[in-house]
């Protein structure tokens, strides 16, 4: 008998974030997340921890910010109306420099849209959804088994870079069921950086040593008082008015991102070496198009998948190092075309840049992708 | 079986046409097969439509949805009129008897078995007619093992309903003549 489980995406994500350490849960119940709370219900008691269902999202994220401050690892899910309601205390946590997982499974928007059917119109809202400027790492996952080792990973950056990170999963990802055997996490796991009681000069909650971004985590609610704010604020954590040191602390918390985006993009490239077609897609469309991929080189057409997995910051520079041998873009997501944009930014269009999207409930097929593609050859024999 | 098996089952929300095929693919799993599991259905808990795929396959299977059904299990008029038009070229269905047989259907590749019927009055509980299904389902095609089946309803059953579930499964086997189990189990690939 296989080892091998049938597991549902958004079950994986619950195994992989208790797998990172994840001991606190606090959300509100909605499709197509809420497998996300009902297993989070089940398993964090078992684990000794503590899953909460709160009023609302607002609330959610609060109390999971909260959790995080005091120690616990925390996340919450939800999906398209409930991160609208979370996005001002994302922003929070980001100028508080809180770690948290968020997971958006996206659905139909906007609004309270299609429940049940898959959407990624979500792309652009994970990156600007709170306002101001502000670094944002979000992950994507293609299947039931990276949803389980990526979340782990998404645990390990947030506490790494001390910010929240987003996980971008999708309809046809959380609830889709695959068999998976589970690998052992325990190299896996990045914990929390403490900062002593008794690091004497070093005592400030936000102090950064030179030539660093990232501060420890000092305890709290653990004897010592300090401050912790929205407000721009110096390293003791008390608001400020001083533009001065404004500037800096933005500018640290958006380099925490920029100078280390190398360690922090991740992507698939599945026949790219000669590719002259890349596809590019992510989550759960991406596996419409490994199909199509796989059908156009039986025709000996040379087309290759780009698959951003970290799909914020956007992999510019592994895009760009592809760019001289292609012909021809082809993105394919299912909204109006959101990280087409991103394409189109990075390229400058030097290369043609098509688009497949959809916003009809309706997923993406293999076959669409194909009949896109030879749409385009068309295009490229007219000229 | 080498090459993707798409199959499809189609009811009405709350005939527990999604676990059907959740246990098909937890057997699938047990057996050592790459299967991949999804849905859709609309906001209702009861009522509407409710669709669920399950595609089994030898080799790794990356696009999760069924476009072309060699198998469709249909418990309702409007799931059996809608997803017929879909077919696969010589697919199986599997409907209710009490159900209209569309009339471009080979009746060749029909099988027609009283599955509501068998849950309530033989079985004794209406609400196993989706493991009275997949009790017909796996004796037709001939997929799984007994045991491995058994196996993948028991992860998926609440504790203490092993028994009824076992005399469902034996029941929907028990509608498949022995003649229907060597034609159809020749349908897949």
């Amino acid at each position: 008998m296989s080892k091998a489980v049938l597991m549902q995406g958004n079950e994986a994500a619950v195994e992989g974030a208790i797998a990172a350490g994840m001991r606190f849960f606090a959300g509100y119940p909605i499709t197509p997340s809420t497998e996300i709370a009902e297993q989070s219900a089940l398993r964090l008691p078992q684990m000794g921890g503590k899953f909460i269902q709160m009023e609302d999202e607002i609330s959610s994220i609060a109390a999971v910010l909260g959790a995080s401050v005091a120690g616990m690892k925390a996340m919450t899910a939800t999906s398209g109306p409930g991160f609208s309601l979370m996005q001002e205390n994302i922003g929070y946590g980001v100028m508080a420099e809180i770690p948290c997982v968020i997971i958006d499974v996206q659905r139909c928007g906007p609004s309270t849209g299609l429940a049940t059917s898959p959407s990624q119109g979500d792309y652009m809202q994970a990156k600007w959804g709170t306002h101001g400027d502000h670094p944002v790492i979000a992950l994507s996952p293609s299947s039931v088994l990276e949803t389980y080792t990526l979340i782990i990973r998404a645990f390990n950056l947030s506490e790494k870079y001390r910010t929240p990170v987003i996980f971008l999963m999708d309809e046809i990802v959380g609830h889709m069921r695959e068999g998976v055997e589970l690998p052992n996490p325990n190299d896996l796991i990045i914990n929390r950086r403490k900062m002593s009681f008794h690091d004497g000069a070093n005592k400030e909650c936000y102090y950064v040593p030179e030539g660093k971004y990232v501060p420890a985590m000092k305890p709290f609610g653990q004897g010592e008082r300090y401050n912790i704010t929205g407000l721009a604020h110096d390293v003791s954590g008390f608001p400020v008015n001083s533009n001065e040191i404004a500037d800096k602390l933005v500018t640290r918390l958006l380099d925490k991102v920029e100078k280390n985006v190398d360690n922090i993009v991740r992507v698939e490239e599945y026949l790219m070496d000669d590719a002259e077609t890349a596809i590019v897609c992510f989550g759960g469309t991406a596996r419409a198009a490994m199909d199509a991929v796989n059908a156009a080189r039986a025709q000996g057409r040379k087309v290759g998948l780009f698959r951003p997995i970290t799909v914020w910051p956007f992999p510019e520079k592994k895009l760009l190092a592809r760019l001289p041998q292609l012909k021809n873009i082809l993105m394919v997501e299912h909204n109006h075309g959101q990280m087409l944009l991103e394409v189109q930014r990075v390229t400058r269009c030097e290369k043609p840049v098509h688009f497949l999207g959809r916003v009809d409930g309706t997923v993406i097929s293999p076959d669409d992708i194909l009949a896109k593609l030879n749409e385009m050859e068309d295009t490229n024999h007219a000229e | 079986m080498s090459k993707r098996y798409e199959m499809r089952f189609a009811g009405s929300g709350g005939q527990g046409v999604i676990l059907a095929s959740v246990i098909i693919a937890e057997a699938a799993v047990i057996a050592g097969l790459n299967t991949v599991q999804s849905q859709a259905y609309g906001p209702e808990a009861r009522g509407g439509v409710s669709k669920a795929e399950t595609v089994l396959s030898c080799d790794k299977i990356w696009y999760s949805k069924v476009t072309r059904p060699n198998f469709l299990l249909a418990l309702t008029q409007a799931s059996l009129d809608t997803y017929t038009r879909e077919l696969a070229e010589g697919a199986v269905v599997m409907m209710d008897d009490g159900l209209n047989c569309p009339a471009d259907l080979d009746p060749a590749r029909v099988i027609s078995v009283p599955i509501l019927q068998t849950a309530k009055e033989k079985v004794g509980k209406a609400f196993t007619a989706n493991i009275v299904a997949v009790g017909a389902i796996n004796r037709a095609l001939r997929l799984f093992s007994d045991k491995d089946l058994m196996e993948g309803v028991k992860r998926h059953i609440p504790a203490g309903t092993e028994e009824i579930n076992q005399k469902a499964l034996a029941e929907g086997a028990a509608l498949i003549s022995d003649a229907q189990a060597e034609a159809f189990a020749q349908t897949i690939g």
